[in-house]
């Protein structure tokens, strides 16, 4: 199966890889997957305290090259909107961006859900009420 | 100067052999009769070098020409034992014993046996990959048939005690069926010393071409027969009807012949390279070996990288180098390796594999520049990975709840 260019391109040259200081009260993490699945995502987010904007945003993941560009395409997206605005990243528009086939959508799946732990791991500590997601599709 | 692709993955199939390639050639437009045609020259010249081919491969495995079967290659060969074996004996029992790390073509007849109504017991080999012979001989039943387990696993290389477990099927009066793929051609294998009844093999696992391959008869101590699974022509000794592929015959014929001549070089020679790959490879922190150092063929090594991914580890080379993971993503299924995870090895190790399989024409040129990449490509994948930061932090990964999806 040839990858498309975006995921070696990602893959290549991940955008954001590091680790953010989860202790902050203004940076959520959100850690999803497992390793027996063969992917682990965990992503960042620091949020300016006065604007609710995302300042920065950083990955690691663990997992095939679709994962890795999934994240990386993430945290491109999430610097630069309000948290509000990032709830709403649907898995369905990174399969769009980078060509991901059947067999790889779990992997924007993941991601998704990664962004929403980490939204909701922000909310939580700074005392506003986690958000509920529907359960997404079972991958 | 190295060229691209490297090939690793001599374990799926190899390159044919440029000598194997020139044997063939002339039983494609001169000599092209069908090996079943009695009454002319074409069909004479295809007969003789059917003939000829069988002398060089029952001579590989130290058979007689007579219990050799041509098929299309072990997949065939497989199905025609384990399934033949079962008719033919249905009189005897309908107990068959094989193990958890066969190859599918192996397992899945067996399942399909089952749904025929016999009773197959699936022996679990130990954490080195081999069987355990006091659990097979405790497997055995009254109704026993066949003992079914393969001489060299495909994935990590490990060699069965062939020997020892055919004293036992001897023992009890029970016919030894081996799936010797991986073995034939790249070490000694012979159907007397060894007590195999039935064995299949095929020609692309050692320089020959797809598509042809034999099962091995044994025609004296004991005579067996297998029942036929394709009806037709009666040809090759009514156990398998079908035109003769002739140019794949005479080809698989030449495979042996030079196998038979330069395998020995070629095992020390490869083990060689071998050896230098792997121990570079797992001097890589966290890197591990899968399946018995020792009983193990001499070009294949089984490597998991903890806290890296297989695929996304192949994916950083790739386009230079053909190399297989056990990892589920690069898999049809999405399931992680069956045998790394028979080992006990966790579900995060068994997709953190690569399994090297070098071959009659891997130099140390590639053998250097493969441990340069894949080195470079843990260490890089490493750094991203959420895994090995938490390994590095010393937090035990088995006591994070996973979200398991």
């Amino acid at each position: 199966m040839a990858y498309s260019e975006k995921v070696i391109d990602h893959y290549q040259n991940p955008k954001n890889v590091g680790t953010l200081d989860k202790s902050r009260n203004n940076v959520g993490t959100g850690l999803v997957g497992a390793p027996e699945c063969g992917d682990v995502m965990r992503l960042q987010i620091e949020v300016d305290e006065a604007t609710g904007i995302i300042k920065d945003a950083k990955f690691k993941t663990f997992g095939c090259g679709s994962a890795i560009a999934s994240s990386s395409l993430a945290t491109e997206w999430l610097k630069g909107k309000s948290v509000d605005e990032a709830v709403t990243i649907d898995n369905m528009t990174i399969v769009e961006e980078l060509n991901l086939p059947p067999v790889k959508i779990h992997c924007s799946v993941l991601a998704e859900d990664a962004i929403k732990a980490a939204i909701n791991d922000y909310r939580k500590k700074n005392g506003y009420e986690e958000l509920k997601f529907e359960e997404g599709i079972v991958h | 100067m190295l060229q691209f692709p490297i090939y690793l993955d001599h374990n799926a199939t190899t390159p044919c052999d440029p000598r194997v390639v020139d044997a063939m050639i002339p039983y494609f437009t001169q000599s092209f009769g069908n090996a079943a045609s009695r009454n002319h020259p074409y069909g004479w010249q295809a007969e003789e070098a059917v003939d000829y081919a069988r002398e060089q491969v029952a001579k590989l495995v130290g058979a007689d020409p007579k219990e050799i079967i041509f098929t299309s290659g072990a997949t065939e060969g497989d199905n025609l034992a384990i399934k033949g074996v079962f008719e033919m004996y249905a009189s005897k029992g309908n107990h068959i014993i094989t193990c958890n790390i066969e190859h599918k073509a192996v397992l899945d007849t067996c399942k399909h046996i089952e749904k025929e109504g016999g009773e197959v017991t699936y022996l679990k080999v130990k954490p080195n990959g081999l069987i355990d012979l006091a659990e097979l001989e405790a497997a055995i039943k009254p109704t026993t048939i066949l003992i079914a387990v393969m001489y060299a696993n495909n994935e990590i290389g490990t060699v069965n005690p062939v020997k020892e477990i055919s004293a036992i099927a001897r023992r009890h009066g029970i016919l030894f069926f081996s799936d010797a793929v991986q073995a034939v051609g790249k070490i000694p294998v012979d159907v007397n010393k060894d007590g195999i009844d039935l064995m299949a093999f095929t020609a692309h696992k050692m320089y020959g071409p797809k598509g042809v391959g034999a099962l091995y008869v044994r025609r004296k101590n004991p005579r067996v027969k297998v029942t036929a699974q394709m009806d037709g022509g009666g040809h090759e000794r009514g156990m398998r009807s079908g035109t003769l592929n002739v140019p794949g015959i005479v080809g698989f014929g030449k495979a042996c012949e030079l196998a038979l001549n330069e395998m020995q070089a070629d095992a020390e020679r490869i083990g060689k390279l071998r050896d230098k790959l792997e121990n570079a490879l797992l001097s890589v922190e966290e890197a591990h070996l899968n399946g018995d150092k020792e009983h193990r063929l001499p070009h294949v090594s089984n490597i998991s990288f903890k806290y890296v991914e297989g695929e996304g580890l192949l994916m950083g080379f790739n386009k230079n180098i053909a190399l297989s993971s056990g990892s589920a993503c690069t898999s049809a299924s999405l399931e992680p390796s069956y045998v790394l995870k028979a080992l006990g090895l966790g579900d995060d190790l068994a997709h953190s594999s690569l399994r090297f399989g070098l071959g009659r024409f891997t130099t140390e040129e590639q053998v250097d520049y493969t441990v340069e990449q894949v080195t470079n490509t843990v260490n890089k994948l490493r750094e991203m990975s959420p895994l090995w930061e938490m390994y590095k932090e010393g937090i035990d990964l088995n006591t994070i709840e996973w979200a398991h999806h």
